[in-house]
Formats: structure tokens, sequence, C-alpha cells
């Protein structure tokens, strides 16, 4: 007896043992993920830092970007992403509600799925595909046929009509926004349509009932009950956008000179500027202002796609707190 | 006009801009999609699995076979590096650490690191790796690509993991399994086919990242499997080849997003196809 006893206390210690190690592992495996982030936080701000102390504060508004003499500021790049996000956003938010909408309210049940599919496999394709064809195939025709009709009606407008003006040269701030719009719509569409998915059926029934049309209960209904997660969804296409690197490398132009607010001029964003150039920094100084950029990028997106989360989280205990 | 009549008006103008919107997406799908058949069709021939890059100039011949090696090479090299990794902590975010500060706090995190921009992770490698090693090598690539899988298969994991209902925990518990064995045997079990499924959509997604691989692994343009030095890969010589005034670099540039546009979508429909039918 007291040896089966003997053996049962062994196998339980051996299994106690095993939990010990397999739960820590799954810990440590954890504590690597946070501590990627931190890693990364603090090796940007260790590179960059040679550049922090030489520009301080000035680095973010100092339009020069000036490698032989040395002399670096973010303000063209810092331009570039936030004009191309935007410029994706414009686009981006209006359709996406409209695939959403025809997804979740117009769609016949068994096109659901394919479209749904279809319209994911946009993100799907990589970013070099986006550009490799934007700059060789879209950015002619964008030149050709868009850039002149937009000058010809937007161009005449007051005000606005200064960012429709100059040469169409098919690539540039606009051509490259564009194209981020597309690769952004569909995440901005899978996560509106999920939300809206979540509206409870009853809230549209009544609305049904009571005489609306679908278009009255998308937009009186389920949009107010799924609006934190809309924005949720909006801000995460925004971090995407932001962080875009390839396709915008080939469409951007990227010129680090500023000639004015026509959209049709080329520019340079952020991660752009990194894929072309960092490679080839030669001095240390530009190194280091190039890893500023990155680091500049990475709160920026941080803090974005980090709202993002939080509002999409809020919705979902929302609908835990009423089920 | 009636109110009647112009709400019905209104509702009509919504629905028919929703469906120019639907039409709008799937309109540049099929044009992006359209080209690279056409193009990539025409460039594929048996040269571009035999043949190595070709070197600057108009005339010469080439294929990419040194370049489709070594993205396989990193590729196979990255997810080995960073499923084990990612799985495991996405055990610990769905049943560990559920109700813990490091769970919750990780679980955000990685929500975030999920979409963070993949040239930052090129650039912390070469911070952290090349710039320590002092030169370019595919180590560094494969580094790179594994911090973008490590994300996507915690976020996957954890995910699946959390479909399993709380009944088969206790079950197991009743049963007398300690909580490692019950994940080990039980709930890793039974969503064994939603983290393949985060596994197959993570090698779609770095098998075109070309942002992460610039700084680190950069291109070579011949034949090398040393870790140590840079290696070929599809992304940056479709980069520099698509970029080129050689009309025979673009052709092949083409062929290549070929041949990577095909993976990664018939790894994205395989990884839907395969979870909905293990789901029905």
């Amino acid at each position: 007896m007291t040896a089966t006893a003997k053996v049962d206390k062994s196998a339980a210690q051996g299994r106690n043992l095993g939990e010990f190690f397999f739960s820590n592992a799954t810990r440590i495996a954890a504590l690597l993920t946070l501590g990627l982030l931190l890693a990364i936080i603090i090796s940007l701000v260790h590179g960059s830092w040679p550049s922090i102390k030489q520009f301080g504060w000035g680095f973010l508004w100092s339009g020069e970007w000036n490698p032989p003499q040395d002399r670096f500021g973010a303000l063209i790049p810092i331009y570039g992403t936030i004009a191309t996000s935007l410029i994706a956003l414009l686009i981006a938010v209006p359709v996406s509600f409209g695939i959403a909408l025809f997804l979740t309210e117009l769609s016949p049940p068994w096109l659901r799925v394919p479209l749904g599919t279809a319209i994911e496999l946009l993100a799907a394709i990589p970013s070099i595909v986006y550009g490799m064809w934007g700059l060789l195939y879209y950015a002619p025709i964008f030149s050709e046929y868009v850039q002149p009709a937009l000058a010809a009606t937007l161009g005449k407008l007051p005000v606005i009509g200064v960012l429709f003006s100059g040469a169409s040269l098919g690539i540039g701030i606009l051509s490259a926004g564009i194209i981020l719009a597309i690769m952004i719509i569909p995440f901005i569409a899978s996560v509106m349509r999920d939300v809206f998915a979540l509206t409870p059926a009853m809230l549209k029934e009544s609305a049904y009932g009571v005489g609306s049309t679908t278009w009255e209960v998308v937009w009186h209904v389920v949009l107010p009950y799924t609006k934190v997660g809309v924005v949720g969804g909006i801000m995460l296409g925004l971090g995407r956008a932001l962080g875009e690197t390839m396709a915008v490398t080939f469409l951007i132009g990227n010129m680090n000179f500023f000639n004015g607010f026509s959209l049709f001029l080329p520019g340079n964003s952020i991660a752009s500027a990194l894929a072309n150039e960092f490679a080839e920094a030669e001095s240390p100084l530009y190194t280091s202002a190039l890893l500023e950029l990155g680091l500049i990028l990475f709160v920026i997106t941080f803090i974005v796609l980090g709202l993002s989360k939080l509002l999409l989280l809020r919705l979902s205990r929302q609908e835990a707190v009423r089920m | 006009m009636d109110l009647r009549e112009k709400r019905r008006i209104i509702n009509k103008i919504a629905l028919g801009l929703s469906l120019l919107a639907m039409l709008f997406g799937l309109f540049w799908l099929a044009w992006v999609l359209f080209t690279t058949l056409r193009l990539g069709v025409a460039g594929l021939s048996l040269s571009l699995f035999t043949q190595m890059t070709p070197p600057p100039g108009a005339g010469e011949s080439g294929g990419l076979l040194n370049a489709i090696a070594g993205s396989l090479v990193m590729i196979v090299l990255a997810v080995a590096l960073g499923t084990p990794l990612g799985v495991l902590a996405g055990i610990y975010l769905a049943e560990y650490g559920k109700h813990t500060w490091l769970g919750r706090v990780t679980h955000f995190v990685n929500g975030v690191l999920l979409s963070a921009p993949s040239i930052i992770v090129g650039l912390f490698v070469y911070a952290v790796y090349v710039a320590r090693t002092g030169n370019f090598s595919a180590t560094a690539g494969v580094f790179s690509l594994a911090l973008i899988v490590l994300p996507v298969v915690v976020a996957t994991s954890e995910n699946m993991l959390r479909l399993v209902p709380d009944a088969l925990r206790e079950a197991a518990f009743a049963l007398g399994a300690p909580r490692h064995v019950m994940i080990l045997k039980v709930t890793l079990r039974a969503s064994l086919s939603g983290v393949m499924t985060g596994i197959l959509l993570a090698i779609a997604r770095i098998a075109g990242e070309t942002a992460p691989l610039l700084f680190t692994a950069l291109s070579n343009q011949f034949w090398s499997l040393d870790l140590n030095k840079p290696m070929a890969n599809l992304p940056v010589t479709i980069f520099k080849f698509a970029m080129s005034p050689f009309k025979n670099w673009q052709e092949i540039a083409w062929a290549g997003v070929f041949l990577i546009t095909l993976g990664i979508l018939a790894l994205n429909i395989v990884a839907r196809v395969f979870f909905r039918d293990q789901h029905k």
C-alpha cells in the first residue's frame, strides 16, 4: 500500500512538473510577444538618438531633407503620409459602407460568402503587386483620363481647385491615395460587415414593422447601434494606410521638396522614404534621421491602431452586456 | 411628390449606390488579377525555374530560380520560428492568462502588432541584428518574417481556443487531467484546424512581404543558401526588376508577381475551405 502511494506521489509530482514547465512556457511566449513591442520602441529610440539630439523637436516641422549636408526634417514625409491616408479614407469609407450594406442587407444569401471573400482577397494581394500594377497600368490611365477630367471639373472650383491643378503625371499624392483606398477597403468593409451583423434582429424588425425602408433601417438603426465599431474599423483602415509601404513607394514619386498643395504633385511618405533611402544611407546621422522617421510612424500607427482596438472591444463588451 | 414617394426614391438611390460600391471593389480586384494573369502567364517559361536572375542589361536572359529558392527557405524558417512561439502565447492568452494583466495587455498589444507597418519590423531587425553583425543576411530576413508571423499565429490560436466550449474543459478536469494535459489533448486538438488555418494565412501574409526584407535579407543576384549572406527572394527581386528600364527584367518581374499572387490566393482559399469544412 505504501508502495502504491509512493508511485502516485511521484506521478503527481511529474504531472506538477509538466504543468509547471508548460504553463511557464506559455507565459514566457506571451511575455516575449509583449516584449517585442517594448524592444521595437527601445531600439528605435536608441537608433534615432543622435538625430533627436541634433535636431530636437524642430525635426517634426522642418521641411528640409538634405542628405549631402546632413540636415533633416520630417515635415515632407509626414505631410505625404497624412495626405495620402486622408485621401484613402475619404474614398474607402463610403465605398466600404456601401459594400457592407450590400453584403448584409441587399445581396442574395448565396452570394454573400463569395462576394465577401472576393472583397477580402483585395487584402490578400501583396502590396508590391499593387505597386507594380499601379505604376505600369493604372498610372498611365490615371494621367491620361482621370487627372485631366479632375482638373477640368474640381480644378475650376475656388479654394479646393488648387488641389487639382498642375501637370498630369500619373504618379503623385492623389494617385498613391487612391491605390491606398483600394488596399484598405477590405479591412474597413469586413469590420463594418461584421459589426452590422451584430445588430439584434429584433431592433431591425421593429423598424421594418413601423414601415421603414431598408436605407432608413441601416441609417437610423444599424449605424447608430454599431457606430463605435464602425469608427474602430475606420481607424483600423487608417492605421493600415499610414504604414503601407511598397505600393506607395511605387506611386508617390519620392520627392523630398514641397512645391505646393496640388495633390497631382509627387511627394514622399515616411514608409516610402524608408524603403527608398534606408539601405543607401551613408552617414550615421542620415540613418539615425530615418530611424527617427520610423519611430514617428510607429508611434502614430500605434495610437491609431490602439484606439481602433479599444473601440472594437467596447462594442463587443456592450454587445455582451445586452445579450 | 409625397413623403412616401420621396422615401422610396431615397431608398432606391442608396441601395443603388451600395451596389455600385460593391462593383467598384470587384472592378479593382478584377483589373489587378487580370493584368497579373495576362502578363504573368506570358512571362512563364521553363527557364524561370531553371535559371538564376539575369545580370543588368537588355538582352540577358534569366529566371527566378535563386529568388524562388531563397523565398521558400526564408518562409519555411520564419514559420518554423514564429509558429511554436505564437501557438504557446495564444495558449497563454486563451487558457492561462484570460483574467491576468499580462493576458489582457498582451492581447491588446498583439492586436496592434497584427496591423503595425511591416517596414518597422524591418527597421527593428536592422537596428538590433544587421547593425550589430555588420552585414545584411538571410538570418535577419528570417527574423523579420518570423516577427510578422508571430502576431498572426498568436491571434488565430487564441481566437480558435476561445471557441472551444468550456464544457469540454470541465469534462477533462473532471477526469482528473491536469491543465496542460487538458490543453494539449483536448482544447488544442479541438481547435487544430483553426490553428492550421492561422499558419496558412501567416504564410500567405509573409510570402509577398517586401518592406521588411529590404534592409535585412536584401537580395542576391546569385545562388546562395548561406544564411549569413544576403539571400535572393521573390519580393525584393520583383521590386528591383519592376523599377528597372529593362523590358526582360519587367517580364520576369511579372512572372514573379504571378507566382506570388497565385500562391497567396490559393493559400487563402484553401485556408477558408479547409476551415469551413472542419467546422460544418
